[in-house]
């Protein structure tokens, strides 16, 4: 599904992704992780087409389309989705006209017609309870006033709504309580198909003991340095990433 | 007295995807050709009394209309305003235009067809669906009233809603006994050119004790080439009834600069409320604020009984300067005033705005929400006053002035003016200034929707509080209107 080839990204003059390699297949679940500023949310950044980034080299493919020449509501409407790591307030905008209008574009560009009112407050309804979302939240305005956990449970429900193929979740994990994070967790478990694929980025091996992963990824200074399945979570908790960082240091001097 | 401006025009340099607002041509754009009647440009007594005997006026309204002639002359150009007024040369100007086919029609396939090819194009609802809408239209084309409908329903139960030439003749009396009582023909130097010179208008009189029972609504068009255009509107609701009135325009396009300057005014008696609603869409000129419409209006309502109300709602999203205050004289006790208003500035547009609240009897109340939005280089200002008298015991005032910038080259300036000789009034002013953000238009983006509907839905998020006061239909032309505005705003 998604193909990712050597992908070098920059902000400025400095260089953040330094040569990422991924291959994610449909009814996958990938879990990124990494010590802080390794370059998590800007590989989630990059896919979903955030201008500030700089693409110098490489590719990436979903389903045999070049990602980077789309504009990021092309690539939206194509099917990713980026769970933000920090969702904004749009004040004055409910959330379900904002959905409606999200939905209605994504079909228009696969040449769906859209729901009717019937249709789409019947999806409406299901997804609410599938991922537990509060129907209060729902009619509010998008996000604004919202605690941290109901904006991150606010992103899992328009996933569920929008349905898309490749879900990017930045960190949905952090800054939820023990039951918030139970709540998440069990709305992608069983958005979770043969027909879609999850990048999970986290800092938490948490996270993976209620979304288990099928590969996990260490990504360090731009790279991925080391895959493996979820048992590296576990060593990963264990030890820290200081080993790996010594690991490479190693390696790195044994190269020149 | 409190004075504030603040000018955010030069905020931070990051927001490249924001500055491309600025490529939308102006959609209403064409000139329909119907066999004209005007007046030769120039202004003088002559041409006073040129209009007054094309329209066969009593001598009454031949006086008025000279005593503000004579106001007019002796009036400067106003110089407190935040912007560059151009140089106007009234001799430029043609001061009457009517289509030459006068006659009322019985039913539509009577008008022009050219005429009605315009209404179409501008979505003018003058067919039957709209009637069946209840929605009575009176359509002012240049300056004679062409068509008027669902008058019947309204007659019977004692609704005047005509053109302000035909009150003249059927109601005299009525306006004889209102007109020039809110804005008088001295107020200002627009306002007395108007009493001069006004061409038609409407005109509404609510008996006591009646509800209107649908929106009355005119749609104002200017269509000659350098012809002012100086409409006149009286609404009076007489004791303890109600009319919601929506007014609503566009213009062709052209190069030369128009002036428009109307008057309304708003007569609430005891009990009455009237909702007054705009949306303005003239031509605001090209992306260099070359051509568009001068919008210099006089907008003023008395609630003159007790527990009387006005409120004004307005969306001004045209016109290259909007100049306008719509305000209300609070006169009767327990009165209430309100003001409710949206105004774009995209490209090198100006839009000077604001409301003027007169606290004059007890107990009375005023409310005041303007939303104002810059785009491209354009100008937004908020300007207000606020007036508590020495007899208005326990007033109040809620003002609340919120400005949003689209990218940097644009500004948003505030001017409340507070002015109190009571000190049991009550006021509260509130502002904000907000900037779209790079990351709320990236966050909609990656739902799949494109910056230009982005925009849209953050500016109408922004504006809900405005537009929720419109009545409904209106409130979704509004909308987009609001949306047509910024298209190309954001690239």
């Amino acid at each position: 599904m998604l193909t990712i080839k050597n992908l070098h990204a920059r902000i400025g003059e400095k260089e953040i992704l330094k040569g990422i390699d991924l291959q994610v297949n449909a009814g996958e679940v990938h879990a990124i992780m990494g010590p802080n500023g390794s370059g998590k949310s800007s590989l989630a950044a990059v896919l979903a087409g955030r201008e500030n980034y700089e693409v110098t080299e490489g590719e990436v493919w979903l389903d045999g389309k070049n990602l980077l020449d789309m504009k990021p509501e092309d690539r939206a409407r194509e099917g990713v989705f980026l769970a933000f790591q920090y969702p904004i307030e749009i004040p004055g905008v409910s959330n379900i006209n904002f959905l409606k209008t999200a939905l209605s574009e994504i079909r228009d560009y696969r040449q769906l017609p859209p729901l009717t009112a019937k249709e789409f407050l019947k999806l409406t309804k299901e997804k609410q309870q599938l991922v537990e979302f509060d129907a209060k939240l729902a009619n509010r305005s998008l996000n604004e006033g919202f605690s941290g956990g109901e904006k991150k449970r606010n992103e899992v429900f328009q996933l569920a709504m929008l349905e898309p193929k490749l879900a990017v979740m930045d960190e949905t994990d952090s800054g939820l309580d023990i039951d918030a994070l139970r709540i998440v967790s069990n709305g992608v478990n069983k958005l979770r198909s043969e027909k879609n694929a999850f990048v999970l980025i986290t800092h938490y091996q948490r996270l993976l003991e209620y979304i288990v992963p099928d590969f996990v990824h260490v990504l360090y200074n731009g790279r991925i340095v080391r895959s493996g399945n979820k048992e590296l979570a576990l060593e990963l908790e264990e030890k820290g990433y200081d080993w790996l960082k010594e690991e490479l240091k190693v390696r790195e001097s044994s190269i020149q | 007295m409190n004075v504030l401006n603040c000018n955010f025009a030069d905020m931070d340099n990051d927001n490249d995807i924001l500055e491309q607002l600025a490529s939308r041509e102006y959609e209403y754009g064409f000139v329909t050709d119907i066999d004209m009647d005007i007046a030769p440009a120039g202004l003088n007594e002559d041409t006073v009394r040129f209009i007054s005997a094309k329209k066969n006026e009593p001598e009454w309204l031949l006086e008025w209309r000279l005593r503000g002639f004579k106001a007019f002359l002796k009036q400067e150009q106003p110089k407190w305003q935040n912007f560059n007024l151009p140089e106007m040369d009234y001799q430029k100007i043609s001061y009457y235009a009517a289509p030459s086919q006068k006659a009322k029609y019985d039913s539509l396939d009577q008008v022009d067809p050219e005429l009605l090819r315009t209404f179409e194009k501008l979505g003018i609802p003058m067919n039957e669906q709209k009637v069946l809408a209840g929605v009575a239209v009176d359509v002012v084309f240049d300056s004679v009233s062409v068509s008027t409908t669902y008058k019947k329903h309204l007659n019977e139960l004692g609704i005047i809603f005509c053109s302000i030439s035909e009150a003249v003749r059927e109601h005299p009396e009525l306006v004889k006994k209102y007109l020039g009582t809110v804005v008088p023909h001295s107020d200002n130097i627009f306002a007395s050119l108007n009493t001069a010179v006004f061409s038609d208008g409407s005109f509404v009189y609510i008996p006591k004790g009646v509800r209107c029972p649908m929106e009355l609504s005119t749609y104002f068009r200017i269509n000659a080439e350098n012809t002012g255009q100086f409409e006149r509107t009286l609404i009076i609701a007489d004791e303890g009834s109600y009319v919601s009135y929506l007014e609503g325009c566009t213009a062709p396009m052209r190069d030369e600069n128009q002036l428009h300057a109307a008057v309304v005014e708003l007569i609430a008696l005891k009990d009455a409320e009237i909702k007054y609603s705009t949306v303005q869409n003239w031509y605001p000129g090209d992306k260099n604020g070359k051509g568009g419409i001068y919008n210099f209006v006089t907008k003023r309502g008395a609630c003159r009984g007790d527990r009387s109300k006005i409120s004004w709602t307005q969306v001004e999203t045209g016109s290259a300067i909007t100049w306008k205050y719509p305000g209300v004289l609070l006169q009767g006790n327990d009165s209430v005033g309100e003001f409710y208003s949206v105004a774009v500035t995209n490209n090198k547009q100006i839009a000077d705005t604001g409301t003027k609240m007169y606290h004059i009897g007890a107990n009375t109340k005023s409310r005041i929400i303007s939303k104002g939005i810059s785009a491209g280089q354009g100008q937004n200002s908020y300007r207000g006053l606020v007036q508590i008298g020495s007899r208005a015991n326990q007033a109040r005032n809620f003002t609340q002035c919120d400005s949003l910038l689209i990218g940097n080259n644009c500004g948003a300036h505030t001017f409340p003016y507070i002015e109190s000789r009571n000190n049991t009034a009550t006021i509260e002013h509130e502002a904000t200034t907000s900037k779209i953000g790079e990351d709320q238009v990236f966050y909609l983006n990656q739902r799949g929707i494109d910056t230009e509907k982005a925009i849209a839905l953050i500016v109408n998020g922004y504006a809900k509080e405005v537009l929720n006061q419109l009545p409904m239909e209106f409130a979704v032309e509004a909308q987009k209107l609001l949306s047509l505005t910024l298209e190309g705003s954001v690239g």
